[in-house]
């Protein structure tokens, strides 16, 4: 319906213009939301962590300090952006864009509802973890381009951690596509489908684990935020930067983190489908299960930064090379044969 | 020109120029990173012709994984830029004669039947048809062996990168990790009862004060 009116409204345009308008008017309606949920997450990071450490947060910008985000983002907007010296002036610019986009770009094939997707590709999965696996360049040309040791250091090791993790990250995929026996996200919730122990984290359970740990590396965050290590190298890959540059920085690490839990819901809790398909629960829109299930994950993140020290850096490579890995491999095996060898098929699909 | 020619051309002069920069830029992280810009074009270009698998598997493989290693490598080499331009008229008569004899086999190949005469140009598959099934059955089927050849040899080539290049040093002061997480504090802390005597001390620090 919304369609035919975009359509109508721009019919003397040439086709190719309007389709363009319209899938512009769709970008809009995933990114405008998400930068909302981006802003109040860090709202509720900081509340989230004060209460947890027996503080109120952020209390002062308008009722409860519901305006602090919105206060934030005007006070980085309106800081100027230093340049320094001897810094690769392009490079340096350009690596906030380069962390950012990819993290929004995942989105595009993220199915909110069985219909409510913006491009139901047939490599969804695949496409999902070659995005993922992009933003590493942001941080290393931002701390190669910064002109700083400190930065160089945070970059150094987060290229490092990141290629270790996604390894882990990957076989854990493996396992879901064996499981779903499609890369499309779509059919791999429509395969979870029935209560809650239908969804893949029982029969994948090592997987969903080894998964979410390395989402958390993966965005570099407590307790594998070595990149930032603010205690030995200050700020890590965005020492130099400021204002804005530094707020896009911000916002790409936060949307990642929505978008690792967004993705952990959908490949291993169900997606949109409620927990017991009966009365009560499947009145409530699938939409609103996905958000809710999102949130509770997106959660933990916080929990994780407010309850973890960080780790020792030859510990974390340790366990993504000794622990995670080898945990992965094991369990695609025991999927694989689990489910064409023995007569627990059902439980493996 | 439809947009899906549109978009090929658009991706070949972006992937032609970065193939050219990758060779002609002198900063060799710019460099690197260039050669990222080509590999995503080609995935782009791949797209267009209905290879979203292989697409995406290039840009998972070499722009997520290889490239990030290489830059790590890149970054790290103090690279005198002037030692490596010194040579460059040495060696210009040797590249440029490669350069012409790959043109020209090129060119054989291509004169020599392979223009869209000889081989007709894919239809359009319907917009169910799934490349990464129809891969994957190719490969597991009719190209299983060598296939799993191709892995051994990859396998053997993990094993001897890694036998070539690991190192025991007898000066690391390496601890093992699970006698890290074992140790109790038994092993570490060792509590000494000693008898207090509050009234020397305060004696001593009177004795100080006045």
């Amino acid at each position: 319906m919304i369609r035919d009116t975009v359509f109508f409204l721009t019919s003397w345009l040439p086709e190719g213009i309007q389709i363009a308008i319209w899938a512009m008017l769709k970008i809009v309606a995933i990114l405008l939301p998400l930068m909302g949920c981006v802003a109040y997450f860090t709202f509720a990071e900081r509340k989230i962590i004060g209460y947890m450490q027996l503080r109120v947060g952020p209390n002062r910008v308008g009722p409860k300090g519901w305006l602090q985000p919105i206060a934030d983002a005007a006070k980085l907007l309106m800081k100027e952006v230093i340049v320094p010296s001897r810094a690769n002036r392009f490079l340096f610019l350009i690596a906030p864009v380069l962390s950012l986009t990819p993290a929004l770009a995942a989105w595009a094939v993220m199915p909110f509802t069985d219909h409510l997707i913006l491009a139901d590709i047939d490599a969804s999965l695949l496409y999902v973890l070659a995005l993922t696996s992009m933003g590493v360049y942001g941080v290393i040309v931002a701390g190669w381009a910064s002109n700083s040791k400190y930065a160089f250091l945070g970059a150094m090791r987060s290229a490092a951690q990141i290629v270790a993790y996604e390894i882990a990250m990957g076989f854990a995929l493996v396992g879901v596509l064996m499981v779903a026996g499609s890369l499309n996200l779509r059919e791999i919730v429509e395969g979870q489908d029935g209560s809650f122990w239908n969804w893949y984290w029982l029969p994948l359970f090592p997987l969903f684990i080894v998964y979410f740990i390395s989402g958390v590396a993966e965005t570099n965050r407590a307790p594998f935020d070595v990149a930032e290590g603010e205690s030995e190298i200050v700020a890590g890959f965005h020492v130099e930067y400021s204002g804005m540059a530094f707020a896009v920085f911000f916002l790409a690490e936060y949307a990642n983190m929505i978008l690792i839990a967004a993705l952990t819901v959908v490949m291993f809790l169900g997606g949109w489908l409620p927990p017991l398909d009966i009365a009560p629960f499947n009145w409530i829109p699938g939409l609103l299960w996905f958000g809710i299930k999102t949130s509770l994950v997106a959660f933990l993140f916080l929990w994780f930064r407010a309850t973890f020290p960080r780790y020792r850096y030859d510990q974390i490579m340790r366990l993504g090379w000794k622990v995670l890995i080898p945990v992965t491999l094991v369990w695609i095996f025991v999927v694989g044969i689990g489910k064409f060898y023995t007569p627990f098929a059902g439980f493996f699909s | 020109m439809t947009f899906v020619q549109f978009c090929f051309y658009l991706f070949s002069a972006i992937l032609v120029f970065a193939a050219g920069m990758v060779v002609t830029i002198r900063n060799p992280v710019k460099s690197a990173l260039f050669l990222v810009l080509a590999f995503f074009s080609a995935a782009c270009i791949w797209i267009t012709l209905e290879a979203e698998f292989l697409a995406i598997v290039l840009v998972l493989v070499y722009v997520g994984a290889v490239m990030v290693l290489f830059l790590f490598v890149v970054m790290m080499l103090d690279i005198d830029l002037a030692v490596m331009r010194a040579g460059f008229t040495r060696y210009l008569p040797v590249g440029s004669v490669i350069a012409v004899l790959l043109i020209l086999e090129i060119a054989l190949v291509m004169v020599s039947g392979f223009g869209s005469d000889s081989y007709q140009a894919p239809g359009a598959h319907p917009a169910d048809y799934s490349n990464s099934k129809e891969l994957g059955r190719l490969i597991y089927t009719v190209y299983v062996y060598p296939f799993e050849i191709a892995a051994v040899i990859l396998l053997v080539a993990i094993v001897a990168a890694i036998a070539l290049t690991m190192r025991r040093r007898p000066d690391s002061k390496y601890i093992n990790p699970s006698e890290q997480i074992k140790v109790r504090r038994e092993d570490r802390l060792r509590i000494v009862k000693m008898k207090s005597n509050p009234r020397a001390g305060a004696k001593a620090a009177d004795g100080e004060s006045s």
